[in-house]
């Protein structure tokens, strides 16, 4: 195995060799293009984005299954308000715990594996580490899960169009018709957002169960507390919940206890930002 | 070249570094030499920039290491071999260190060659042995062939041809000009591959400089046969050493190998044998180190002299 056996000579030369082609260039793409490496080489990336698709579409399948099935116990009331949309969609749900799990491990697996050390010595600048994890994951994640929701909501609505409205109408929708398109890309967002809420997570706590822990506290538990507030509090506090703004953005037809989609969608986009910006801070702050 | 000005580190209640100050030279191995729990992880720690020192300040060539962009060309640290995720094939884990620095590819299997991984290149880290680990880890701190190389208890884990291979690969990395700085806790390994040494305890500096003069200022008993050793012992209890006879021979302590033979010598002092005790290395790190062990089984050792 040894492959250098050469005699060392005891008088060194005094000039250290001078650092040979001292890069120049982005660091942020050569950051990217390593964390997009490690990402893609580790087989948690594969087992929990596989369960992600398999769970949003098999899920949403039964439930548009099992709802059809009971559709003639269906008052006049909840058949004319029905969501045809959003009920293809409610696969995500449990989608949210997988690709939770991922966001997480991202980070974890690397301080539980004390990979992360090797990590900031090759590049000191946490925070590019940090973002260009999370940019990578989005990226993957986004992919991933809009094909999912969008193979959930076509095969639900498939489900669909053999009930009838009391109307004549066909129950199912198209892909075209009014917020469709939307709530699908919405979905596979919301997704998105609970998986970087993960990562954020798993670098400030830097343990992996503690990290799904609270993960899930916040998209579980949370919105079971809220809800035993008193009225309005609990409608006026469980629809800024990541998980309240989330189904705002992939709902069709619109309750009062439920964001606007677009209201929706920015009280996401601004979950991420903090979560990402705290996750930041005390990166800088902390020792590795 | 490293330099340390004041390095203190604070964890809670725990000193771990207190005030060190030292500088390591290019083109020598200097080995970094004290007890369990002496501070030599937490030092090198602080000199990546993982730890941020409560106060002073450790420079790699002349700049805190933390304000460099794409460091491995300049430094490559091993810490903990065991520190990589096993999920992952050697070739990857090498290479997405190497993107992050924006090192070729053929680099990392120049590395995997240095090392003698090439075989297991595409195999799971998790299926790796420590010893193989520890080449592993090697091989990633030269990826951007670096002038300064780091490395944290690095024979731990090794078979006697690893080790044997490693003292000879960081004698080759000084003598090509490179600042090569090695951790242990064990003197007789830093004898061996060490030029320099520098040795602490609980946090403090205890001695830094040449191994040679670290050995002969401290312990320093020699051994010597002389067919005037009567004459030989008055004058060496004149220059205040101390004298035993043992058997033919006469073991001295408190003066050093050439100064007993230029003594010889200046009175006409006829010598058969004149050696220096080899084992002394070890006796100068307990005699350095005796008060600042953290964690103590037996009775004390002797303290440590002025």
């Amino acid at each position: 195995m040894a492959t250098t056996t050469t005699t060392p000579t005891a008088e060194a030369p005094a000039t250290p060799p001078e650092p040979t082609g001292k890069p120049t260039g982005s660091l942020w793409r050569a950051v990217l293009a390593s964390e997009w490496t490690k990402l893609r080489t580790v087989r948690s990336t594969v087992w929990t984005l596989f369960a992600t698709f398999v769970v949003t579409i098999g899920i949403g399948s039964l439930i548009a299954l099992a709802r059809t099935s009971r559709w003639d116990n269906l008052s006049l009331h909840d058949k004319l308000t029905f969501d045809p949309t959003s009920f293809s969609l409610r696969g995500v749900f449990l989608a949210q715990l997988a690709i939770g799990v991922l966001g997480v491990l991202i980070v974890s697996s690397e301080y539980s594996s004390g990979m992360i050390r090797t990590t900031f010595a090759a590049v000191p600048q946490r925070r590019v580490v940090l973002y260009s994890k999370a940019i990578v994951f989005a990226i993957v994640a986004y992919v991933t899960t809009a094909i999912a929701c969008l193979a959930a909501f076509l095969i639900g609505q498939a489900i669909f169009a053999g009930t009838r409205l009391p109307t004549g109408a066909v129950l199912g929708v198209s892909l075209s018709s009014p917020g469709a398109l939307r709530s699908v890309l919405l979905a596979a967002f919301y997704l998105t957002v609970v998986g970087i809420i993960g990562l954020a997570l798993g670098s400030l706590l830097r343990r992996t169960a503690g990290a799904i822990a609270t993960l899930f506290g916040i998209v579980f538990v949370l919105p079971i507390l809220t809800s035993a507030l008193p009225s309005p509090w609990d409608t006026d506090v469980g629809k800024y919940l990541p998980s309240g703004a989330g189904v705002a953005s992939f709902t069709v037809k619109h309750t009062s206890d439920l964001l606007h989609p677009g209201a929706g969608f920015l009280v996401l986009v601004g979950y991420v930002l903090f979560a990402l910006w705290i996750a930041g801070f005390a990166l800088t702050r902390r020792d590795a | 070249m490293i330099e340390a000005r004041g390095l203190t580190k604070r964890y809670g209640a725990t000193l771990a570094v207190d005030d060190l100050s030292f500088e390591i030279k290019p083109g020598t191995v200097t080995g970094f030499l004290g007890p369990n729990g002496a501070g030599k992880t937490t030092t090198m720690r602080c000199i990546l920039g993982l730890d941020h020192p409560t106060k002073g300040s450790v420079t790699v060539n002349g700049r805190p290491y933390a304000e460099r962009r794409f460091p491995l060309h300049e430094v490559g640290a091993l810490l903990d071999a065991s520190a990589v995720q096993p999920g992952r094939r050697a070739d990857q884990h090498l290479w997405a260190l190497a993107q992050s620095n924006r090192i070729p590819r053929t680099r990392v299997h120049e590395v995997l060659e240095l090392v003698g991984l090439t075989g297991v290149a595409r195999k799971r880290i998790g299926t790796f042995s420590l010893g193989m680990n520890q080449r592993l880890g090697i091989a990633a701190t030269l990826l951007g062939d670096p002038g300064v190389l780091m490395f944290d208890e690095p024979v731990n884990g090794l078979d006697p041809e690893g080790i044997v291979w490693i003292r000879h690969l960081f004698k080759r990395l000084a003598a090509e000009g490179r600042t090569v700085f090695v951790s242990s806790h064990l003197m007789s390994e830093m004898a061996l591959t060490a030029e320099n040494l520098i040795v602490i305890g609980r946090g403090h500096l205890i001695a830094q400089g040449a191994i040679d003069e670290l050995t002969s200022r401290t312990a320093g008993n020699v051994l010597v046969k002389s067919p005037q050793a009567e004459e030989l012992t008055r004058l060496l209890i004149d220059q205040q050493a101390k004298v035993e006879l043992d058997g033919s021979a006469i073991r001295v302590r408190g003066l050093n190998a050439p100064a007993i033979g230029e003594l010889a010598a200046a009175h006409g002092i006829v010598l058969h044998e004149l050696a220096p005790e080899l084992a002394s290395l070890e006796e100068t790190f307990f005699e350095l180190t005796g008060e600042s062990v953290e964690y103590r089984a037996d009775e004390p050792v002797p303290s440590r002299g002025a």
